[in-house]
C-alpha cells in the first residue's frame, strides 16, 4: 500500500498545493494544466453524481478507483477540496483527509497570518508537516521509492 | 440492498440503453397559504427549492406537481409559468408535491457521454502506469460500478454501496447483451437497444442479483 500524490484545491479551482511520493508516472502535461483537468474532473464529478443520485447526498462523492488507484475526496464546506492518490489497498480516507485539513492546513496556514489565502502556499512549515503527517500515515510504506 | 439503474454507453459515448430499477421515496406534499415561504428558483428548466427547508422539503428539490397535476418542466399543465403562478395571491392555498427531479431521457444522455469524458480523463490523470479509467466510484448514498469490454462497450451500474456482487453481475449483463442484442438480426451495432428478449433476461438478472446478492461464477 502506498501513497502516491495530494493536491489541495480552493474554492476558486486554484491548486494551493501539490506533492507527491511514490508516483510512477506523470500525466504528460505541464502542471497547470494537470491540476486544471484534475479540478475539472472533480467538478464535473461532483454534478454528475448530484444529477445522478437517487437519493439525496449527504457527503456526496467520496471516491473513485480504477485497475490501478484510487483516488480519495474531502470537501470542506468551505470549499477547500483535499485529493489523495493511493493504490486500491487502501481503505476510507475521509478521516485522514479531514484531519489534514484539520491538523495541518489550519493549524499551519489558516491561523497564520503571514499565510496569504488564494494563492499557491509557500509555507515550509507546512510542506514538512504534510509530509511528516503522510509519511506517518499507516499505508504508507517505500514499497519502490 | 438495491440496484437502481443500468446504462450502457457505447464506444463513442452515446446512451444506448437505460433501466431505472427503483421508485422514488422522497416525496412530499404540502399545502400552502400565501405567500409562500420557500424560496424557488428556475435551475435547468425546472424550478427548484433554493431556500427554506423544512419538513422534508430539501434544497434542490424540484416542484414535481401543483394541485395534484403533474408540472411540465417549468411550466404547470395550463402552460403558465410555476414563478409567475404562485406569485399571485388568487391561486393559493395551493397544494405542492416535492421531491427529487426525475432525470429526463435527455439528461440521461448527456450524463452518459458525461461520464464516457470522466473515465478517460480518470486514466489519463492516473499516478501508476496502465490505468483503466473508472471502475467504481463511490458516494455516501450510491455505488457506481463501471465495465467497459474490449471492444469499448461501457456496461454501468448505481446500486446500493452495501450491495454485492455487481461485477459477475455486470458480466452477466454483458453475456446478455451479446445474447439477446448482438444475435438479434435486428439490432444495428452501436444504436439503441430495442429487443424485448434482452429487457426480460435484465430484468431477471437484476432481481436474482438483488435476492442473493451474488452470482455463481458459471451463470
Amino acid at each position: 500500500m502506498t501513497v502516491y500524490n495530494l493536491y489541495i484545491f480552493d474554492r476558486n479551482g486554484i491548486c494551493l498545493h501539490y506533492s507527491e511520493w511514490n508516483r510512477k508516472k506523470q500525466a504528460g502535461i505541464s502542471k497547470e494544466e494537470e491540476f486544471k483537468l484534475m479540478y475539472g474532473m472533480l467538478f464535473s464529478i461532483r454534478s454528475f453524481v448530484s444529477k445522478m443520485s437517487p437519493l439525496d447526498m449527504k457527503d456526496g462523492f467520496v471516491s473513485f478507483q480504477t485497475s490501478r488507484y484510487k483516488l480519495h475526496y474531502y470537501e470542506t464546506p468551505t470549499g477547500i477540496k483535499v485529493v489523495m492518490n493511493t493504490d486500491l489497498g487502501v481503505p476510507n480516507c475521509r478521516d485522514v483527509l479531514h484531519q489534514i485539513y484539520s491538523t495541518v492546513y489550519v493549524e499551519c496556514i489558516v491561523k497564520n497570518p503571514l499565510c496569504e489565502l488564494g494563492g499557491t502556499l509557500q509555507s515550509e512549515l507546512f510542506s514538512s508537516r504534510l509530509d511528516s503527517f503522510i509519511r506517518a500515515l499507516p499505508f504508507f510504506s517505500v514499497r519502490a521509492a | 440492498m438495491a440496484i437502481f439503474s443500468v446504462y450502457v454507453v457505447n464506444k463513442a459515448g452515446g446512451l444506448i440503453y437505460q433501466y431505472d430499477n427503483y421508485v422514488p421515496r422522497t416525496e412530499v406534499e404540502k399545502t400552502f397559504s400565501f405567500p409562500l415561504d420557500i424560496v424557488l428558483k428556475i435551475h435547468d428548466e425546472k424550478v427548484l427549492v433554493s431556500f427554506g427547508q423544512r419538513d422534508g422539503i430539501r434544497v434542490g428539490h424540484a416542484v414535481l406537481s401543483i394541485n395534484g397535476v403533474d408540472v411540465n418542466g417549468k411550466y404547470t399543465a395550463e402552460g403558465k409559468e410555476i414563478v409567475e403562478y404562485l406569485k399571485d395571491p388568487a391561486n393559493y392555498p395551493v397544494s405542492i408535491r416535492f421531491g427529487r427531479a426525475r432525470l429526463t431521457s435527455n439528461e440521461k444522455l448527456m450524463l452518459a457521454s458525461m461520464f464516457h469524458s470522466l473515465f478517460a480523463i480518470g486514466s489519463q490523470l492516473s499516478p501508476e502506469v496502465g490505468s483503466s479509467g473508472i471502475e467504481m466510484l463511490e458516494t455516501d448514498v450510491f455505488k457506481l460500478h463501471c465495465f467497459q469490454t474490449l471492444t469499448g462497450i461501457k456496461f454501468i451500474i448505481l446500486a446500493d454501496p452495501r450491495q454485492t456482487g455487481v461485477d459477475a453481475l455486470l458480466r452477466k449483463i454483458y453475456e446478455i447483451y451479446s445474447d439477446f442484442a448482438l444475435k438479434n438480426p435486428f439490432y444495428s451495432l452501436e444504436m439503441p437497444i430495442r429487443c424485448e428478449l434482452f429487457d426480460q433476461n435484465l430484468k431477471s438478472a437484476l432481481e436474482v442479483a438483488e435476492k442473493a446478492g451474488t452470482f455463481g461464477t458459471g451463470s
